[in-house]
């Protein structure tokens, strides 16, 4: 279907360059940092894979890379199967269907750091209106300032709460693409609801639960302002992601080299699982 | 059915349920905030928008987060769409190596870059320009308008590019007065999408400003630290970055679905 071209290069070189130069010089300025040492005034001594070895032995970073793996696998296991619940509940057509729409996107069109705060407000104890309500209301005790078990609950019902409607909205796209001819052949059959989902919905969902998923899982797993601004990482470190703690040493501490050797075991590691994501979830297509 | 339709109704007074309590909180004083727990403000008051209105550094926030968002969407969109149709029309060496190369910069975290990034920009001397941040926001927002466009791309029949070089057009007058009013949703579509990541991204805006293109994210910052916590203005400020992306997405209501459904993984 598609022509051989090769002219088709002067098409993609403005692309070509600005990504490049964003993304090749910084990543370059990483790889150079992480493999050496300096102790100011611009001098800079080789350090070899030092860096690397130390950030893989490091208790600190496993801590953090165990949290980034729980949060990240705590948001997929909620908000996939809750964004496919809601978007098969939703109406097909008619005048509710756009008021939703733009309902539920509105969580996405907020600044991440504005999203941290109004979470923070919202949660705060006697005087947020979550804290509140769960404090005065229920007689839980709640304060995700002091206890690690509640500051994880906060940041997690938070991202729910921010990104699930991207599940939503990309569920919903592949919801509408079925023809009604599918489900009144399903009725001739007396397919049961759950062998209509099974075998029609879902399949027709894949490729778009396979872009859901692969967004969610990246963005997740690099998540940065919402929870430093909500907790700070604290209390203590038990919030302390991945990014949060990436930028403690880079900017905190100003340990160059360490912080970029961890950038790129980072960018790695979500290198890798997305790829395997991606064709474990297409591994039927190729077939 | 009326049982089905309470999940998206609950769904959604769960979405609003935050949404509301900023906004109640910006018509209270802030000494109301902090008295104590009240569901509606007791003394209503604008005085926290007023001084957004009033106040130079606060409402050039939101005047400079406005420019660079629309530069980078114009960039993005201008520089996507000659390579978006490349990737829908033509197998050229490198395509499929390409096309993931470019996914792969959505996956790198921002934290990562935010430091290099502002060695890079201070060094080609755009820091502190508008310019600087609508350029890195680029690199995530470049891949999914490819990405997006491509797919809207795809779905226009190869005839209609044939059908137009027989009638003698030439190749840039027939893209601009032909094929792009063709795939006039798809570049709505993606629009929305660069604006929104570029609007809510304030990591690398930050990093990369320092006074005359200050993003609204440092203002915030700046005046949660100082004085204590300004929350009633906090509030106040937090309700008015909502205000352009629900006019946004208002136009786009009917394509929003659309967007990603028709772009390839």
């Amino acid at each position: 279907m598609r022509t051989e071209n090769q002219k088709a290069w002067f098409f993609v070189l403005p692309v070509l360059l600005l990504v490049a130069f964003n993304a090749l010089i910084p990543i370059m300025t990483v790889v150079n940092y992480s493999v050496q040492e300096t102790f100011g005034n611009n001098v800079f001594f080789w350090q070899g894979l030092d860096w690397f070895q130390q950030i893989l032995t490091s208790e600190r970073f496993h801590a953090a890379l165990g949290r980034q793996f729980l949060f990240t696998f705590l948001i997929l296991i909620i908000e996939v199967p809750l964004g496919i619940i809601v978007a098969l509940s939703m109406p097909r057509k008619g005048v509710w269907v756009p008021v939703c729409l733009v309902l539920m996107a509105l969580p996405m069109l907020i600044p991440w750091n504005v999203v941290g705060s109004m979470w923070n407000i919202f949660a705060l104890p006697n005087i947020g209106l979550l804290g509140y309500f769960m404090n005065d209301v229920l007689g839980v005790n709640y304060d995700m300032t002091q206890q690690p078990f509640s500051a994880w609950v906060t940041i997690v019902v938070m991202d729910v709460w921010h990104w699930t409607s991207l599940v939503v909205l990309l569920s919903y796209a592949g919801l509408v693409s079925i023809p009604d001819a599918y489900y009144q052949a399903a009725k001739i059959d007396g397919a049961s609801p759950w062998k209509v989902f099974r075998y029609i919905q879902l399949p027709k969902m894949k490729t778009v639960l396979t872009i859901a998923i692969l967004l969610r899982f990246m963005d997740s797993f690099n998540i940065y302002t919402e929870p430093f601004v909500l907790t700070g990482g604290g209390p203590g470190n038990s919030t302390t992601l991945l990014s949060i703690d990436l930028v403690k040493i880079a900017l905190g501490q100003f340990d160059l080299g360490p912080a970029a050797a961890m950038s790129l075991i980072y960018f790695a590691i979500t290198l890798l699982v997305s790829w395997l994501f991606y064709t474990l979830m297409t591994k039927d297509d190729a077939q | 059915m009326r049982k089905r339709s309470l999940i998206p109704i609950l769904y959604i007074a769960f979405l609003m349920l935050p949404i509301y309590w900023l906004v109640a909180m910006s018509f209270k004083t802030t000494g109301e905030i902090l008295s104590g727990f009240s569901l509606f403000p007791q003394t209503f008051t604008l005085d926290n928008y007023r001084v957004i209105f009033t106040d130079p550094t606060w409402y050039w926030g939101y005047i400079n987060s406005i420019i660079y968002v629309s530069l980078n969407t114009v960039i993005s969109i201008a520089v996507a769409l000659p390579a978006a149709y490349a990737f829908s029309r033509y197998r050229f060496l490198g395509d499929k190596q390409l096309f993931f190369w470019l996914l792969t910069n959505r996956m790198a975290p921002a934290a990562v870059f935010a430091l290099p990034f502002f060695q890079l920009y201070s060094s080609v001397g755009l820091f502190d320009t508008h310019l600087a941040v609508a350029l890195a926001h680029c690199l995530f927002n470049i891949p999914l308008a490819v990405w997006i466009l491509e797919g809207f791309m795809r779905g226009v029949p190869k005839e209609l590019d044939e059908t137009a070089y027989v009638d003698g057009y030439s190749f840039p007058r027939f893209f601009v007065t032909i094929f792009i009013p063709n795939i006039k949703a798809g570049v709505g579509v993606a629009a929305f999408f660069c604006f929104m990541f570029s609007w809510v991204e304030m990591l690398l805006a930050k990093t990369l400003t320092a006074v005359e293109a200050k993003p609204i994210a440092a203002t915030m910052t700046r005046t949660a630290s100082s004085a204590g916590y300004e929350l009633g203005l906090l509030a106040a400020a937090g309700t008015l970055t909502i205000i352009p992306g629900a006019i946004v997405i208002y136009f786009v209501r009917n394509y929003i679905a659309k967007g990603f459904a028709l772009g390839r993984v």
